[in-house]
């Protein structure tokens, strides 16, 4: 079955998340859809799958024009979806998951398991699957539970398969064999397409490959494009986010980070072996792909992991096994990647968001009353110093727009003494006005003679902010590098060659 | 309620939108709190509905309660048998039995118009006071669990066991006049804090859901108090029946000025003064609020959330335990059995939900609660009406507060909030 789209546009709100995005696969065809986390791979694939009715085009099976209003509709149309995180009800069996949602039955409303069983039977058979349709889904694997949701969409008859980064679970083994069974599907007609940000993968599965950036089709390639090619395409050149600042005065050693481990419940590294330093006044900005670790790492740091070893010292004095009220009152800042779940409670006032972090003493605390009067003249300060739109102190954090919340979030950190100032993804989901004021504001804290560590996943970022970028892969640093590193080379670092091979 | 509060000014109108990027789905599919639990989410429906809605509520259960009176009434039924006949006669006994039920819930309950002076007309209500004073007390508890996060269900346990510490020290112990009082009701309250402190204690350090471990130890402090009745440790001396002695004279509450009310009311106005400040003013209450509103957050300021967790519950429990205490002390001094909670470990959860979980909410609720209660038996005297009509009114109290979407829809409300219906949309 042939797929086509023309000219998708999907707006949320004032943003843009597909803009008039055109693809064409075709049966027995592999379409790589390459691009950045946020690039709006997912929103497309979403509009695709009937969960999200797009605001401009349409959608062709073998020409003719689809219209879904759920996912009931495109599976129907022949679509089927491997998404990233599996829909599998873990204590059920094989087959069991199989007929979830179009469950055959017999005389008197009995499950007829037994059509489910040879279902998953027959396709695990033809593509060489190896699955047990008694088997608990919880006892299997990941890259067979992976397999079970192929066979899933495949026993709907889908003619298009979509898989949504289906090898962020796998390990390199069961990758390899993903990739075998996909070209077993185009083989037999299949007509697929392959969600990544990968370019090892891309390269070796895909018959085309489109790349998505900032919800646009930026480009068209090859398979036996290089990856310098890919990455530049990838990360693209067009927007520049410039950063007006001074060379750095850099102080002593400030943040040192030693042989920083951190292992998961099941032994797994998150970050491994991680040692890096950030002089006073310097910002050191960490890059990488979402998921690297890079959490972890400034949850370590803050005190907020467990299972952490290795050393971790603020000038001088060690801050592993510190509680985060220990850390927090050594002097750290800590701007949190997911400022909705982590860094603001959004039913509380402005002014109570303000003293989230400093509820036990001076100076909003005084025999365990909040001084409210006082509370009040710093937050309607902050509210002025930090340009937060809002009606007033009193008004509910959850209320202000991502720009205005990140605002409140700075202001808390900024207005304590600080040794060091943690930012994780500060400027995630903003608009371009406040990007460019908290960009200002951590130079700013830079130049105060602050160690600053930044997190991002915008290499746009990265670059504007960076003294010196450190790039993570799986839990490790792949490399340290100057700020005025090209981007095509970040970009291959990022997607996980080392340091030599880059070079090279 | 969202939907009336000012216009948010033009920078803060799309909130949920602004904080997407491109290629981030809204949150249909990603919401704000991803592991938020339904329960939690339950919690903040209630504690941000308002007081139109616990008013509303409150209306429309009378209103179903009105439909039950008039459908159960021997009077509306025999009418009924000839209603094509003379309609009016049906009409008419619906408007009798529904009007007199009500005129005697508020006679038997607020004020007696019957009563030949002004002042003879106020005891109903001074005894509803009465009725009241352990609901408020219990439903503060409930509610300081509730903004804390967490759900107290155990307040029959923390009743029982408040009561039965404080009740013993009162028939056991030979103190002065007000010393003994004092030492009675620290008793209770260290029961209940003990009773609730140990579910906290499992939570923060088991993750062990307070649903299940407190509704556990009701039952554990039900049948361990029936076994302590049995024994010379509380059973009265001489006695066969499962009830404790009589309390002592010094360790009763005083009544005050002679009225029914006692000095236990006063100490429920002390418990709303002191959960006011605990929940609005107090370091303590404001981690405590970050906790019940926002876990992860909490923890990333560097508050303890474990520690907070325990002494959420401990506070509850005290609270809880003064309503256990009030119950032997100031209710019914004649000695206790294993029952006297009556039902106000849950009827407080009740208030607690009807007050939002606010203490001066809280004040309210529980005397209305206790009008109901104390109305509810006049009811049934003068109008031979089922004391359970009244039960089934405070029941159904409970459900259209829980159920706002519901009340919302009987009043054509407008939705919370414009993201409601972007999420629609969106799904």
């Amino acid at each position: 079955m042939k797929l086509e789209l023309r000219g998708i546009t999907k707006r949320f709100g004032p943003l843009v998340a597909n803009d008039r995005i055109d693809l064409v696969v075709e049966p027995g065809e592999i379409l790589c859809l390459l691009g950045e986390n946020g690039a709006g791979k997912s929103t497309l694939m979403n509009v695709l799958y009937g969960l999200h009715r797009p605001d401009g085009g349409e959608i062709l099976l073998d020409d003719a024009v689809q219209h879904f209003s759920g996912p009931g509709d495109a599976m129907r149309a022949g679509i089927g979806m491997v998404h990233q995180h599996f829909m599998l009800v873990p204590v059920f069996t094989v087959a069991e998951n199989v007929m979830l949602g179009h469950e055959a039955t017999r005389f008197g409303g009995r499950l007829d398991l037994a059509a489910a069983r040879a279902k998953v039977k027959e396709i695990s058979d033809r593509f060489g699957f190896d699955v047990d349709p008694d088997a608990r889904i919880e006892d299997l694997p990941v890259g067979v539970q992976q397999r079970v949701e192929i066979i899933k969409a495949l026993s709907r008859d889908a003619r298009v398969l979509v898989f949504d980064e289906p090898t962020a679970v796998l390990t390199p083994q069961e990758t390899d064999e993903l990739m075998a069974i996909m070209r077993q599907l185009k083989s037999a007609g299949t007509a697929i397409v392959f969600i990544t940000h990968k370019l090892r993968e891309v390269r070796e599965v895909a018959d085309r490959i489109t790349v998505i950036r900032l919800g646009r089709v930026v480009g068209e390639a090859s398979p036996t494009a290089t990856n310098a090619e890919l990455a530049s395409l990838m990360v693209g050149r067009s927007v520049e986010l410039t950063v007006e600042k001074a060379p750095p005065t850099l102080g002593a050693d400030a943040l040192v980070v030693e042989d920083l481990s951190v292992h998961d419940a099941n032994g797994a590294a998150l970050v491994d072996s991680v040692s890096f330093t950030v002089k006073a006044g310097e910002i050191l900005a960490i890059a990488g792909v979402q998921g690297n670790g890079q959490t972890e790492l400034t949850e370590a740091i803050l005190g907020l992991q467990s299972g952490v070893s290795g050393r971790i010292l603020l000038d001088g004095q060690p801050l592993t096994g510190r509680s985060v009220k220990g850390v927090l009152a050594a002097g750290a800042g800590f701007v949190p990647e997911d400022r909705q779940h982590d860094g603001l409670v959004p039913e509380f006032t402005i002014a109570e968001n303000l003293m989230l972090d400093r509820s036990d003493g001076p100076p909003f605390v005084k025999g365990g009353t909040v001084q409210t009067a006082d509370l009040n003249a710093f937050a309607e300060q902050q509210l002025a110093e930090f340009d937060i739109r809002a009606q007033g102190i009193t008004t509910r954090v959850g209320r202000l727009s991502g720009g205005n919340q990140q605002k409140v979030v700075l202001a808390r950190e900024l207005s304590r003494d600080l040794r060091l100032f943690v930012a994780a993804q500060p400027t995630r989901g903003l608009d371009v006005g406040s990007i460019e004021f908290v960009h200002e504001r951590i130079v700013a804290t830079r130049d105060a003679g602050i160690p600053v560590l930044v997190i991002s996943t915008e290499l746009d970022e990265v670059v504007a902010l960076a003294d010196r970028i450190a790039v993570m892969y799986r839990g490790r640093i792949v490399g340290i590098v100057p700020a005025d590193t090209p981007r095509d080379v970040l970009g291959l670092l990022m997607a996980g060659e080392t340091a030599p091979a880059v070079a090279a | 309620m969202t939907g009336t509060e000012p216009a948010p000014v033009a920078e803060t109108g799309n909130e949920d939108l602004a904080t997407l990027e491109p290629g981030q789905v809204p949150n249909a599919a990603v919401p704000a709190q991803p592991e938020r639990s339904g329960a939690q989410r339950v919690l903040r429906e209630i504690l941000t509905g308002n007081l139109l809605l616990s008013v509303l509520a409150v209306l429309v259960s009378l209103v179903v309660g009105a439909v039950l009176i008039a459908v159960t009434s021997s009077q509306v039924l025999a009418a009924a048998g000839y209603f094509f006949a003379r309609p009016a006669d049906t009409f008419s006994a619906i408007g009798s039995s529904v009007g007199g039920a009500y005129a005697s819930l508020f006679r038997g309950g607020v004020y007696d118009y019957t009563a030949t002076d002004l002042l003879g007309g106020l005891p109903p209500l001074l005894n509803s006071l009465d009725f009241a004073t352990p609901l408020i007390a219990a439903g503060l508890g409930i509610a300081i669990g509730f903004r804390a996060g967490l759900f107290n269900i155990g307040g029959q346990g923390q009743i029982l066991i408040g009561g039965a510490v404080a009740g013993w020290l009162g028939f056991a112990l030979h103190l002065p006049f007000g010393l003994h009082l004092v030492v009675a009701l620290l008793g209770g309250l260290i029961g209940g804090a003990v009773w609730a402190g140990v579910v906290g204690v499992l939570k923060a350090r088991t993750g062990a859901h307070e649903v299940i471990v407190t509704i556990m130890l009701n039952y554990v402090a039900i049948y361990l108090l029936d076994y302590l009745l049995h024994t010379p440790v509380l059973q009265a001396p001489g006695s066969n029946n499962p009830k404790s002695p009589a309390e002592l004279p010094t360790a009763v509450l005083p009544d005050l000025f002679g009225t029914p009310v006692n000095l236990g009311f006063l100490l429920a106005i002390v418990a709303v003064l002191a959960s006011a400040y605990l929940l609005n003013r107090s370091s303590l209450g404001f981690k405590l609020r970050a906790v019940g509103e926002n876990p992860p957050a909490a923890r990333t300021a560097g508050i303890d959330v474990r520690r907070i967790v325990v002494l959420a519950m401990v506070i509850s429990g005290v609270l809880v335990g003064l309503a256990g205490a009030y119950q032997v002390l100031g209710q019914t001094t004649s000695g206790f059995t294993n029952d006297f909670d009556a039902g106000i470990g849950f009827n407080a959860i009740t208030v607690a939900l009807l007050g939002r979980s606010r203490p001066w909410g809280v004040f309210w609720a529980g005397i209305l609660f206790g009008v109901f209660t104390n109305g509810g038996y006049t009811m049934q005297a003068a109008n031979a009406i089922d004391l359970n009509v009244v039960s089934v009114v405070q029941s159904l109290i409970v459900l259209f507060i829980a159920a706002p979407p519901l009340v919302r829809a009987i009043f054509r409300l407008p939705a919370p909030g414009a993201p409601r219906r972007q999420r629609k949309a969106a799904a």
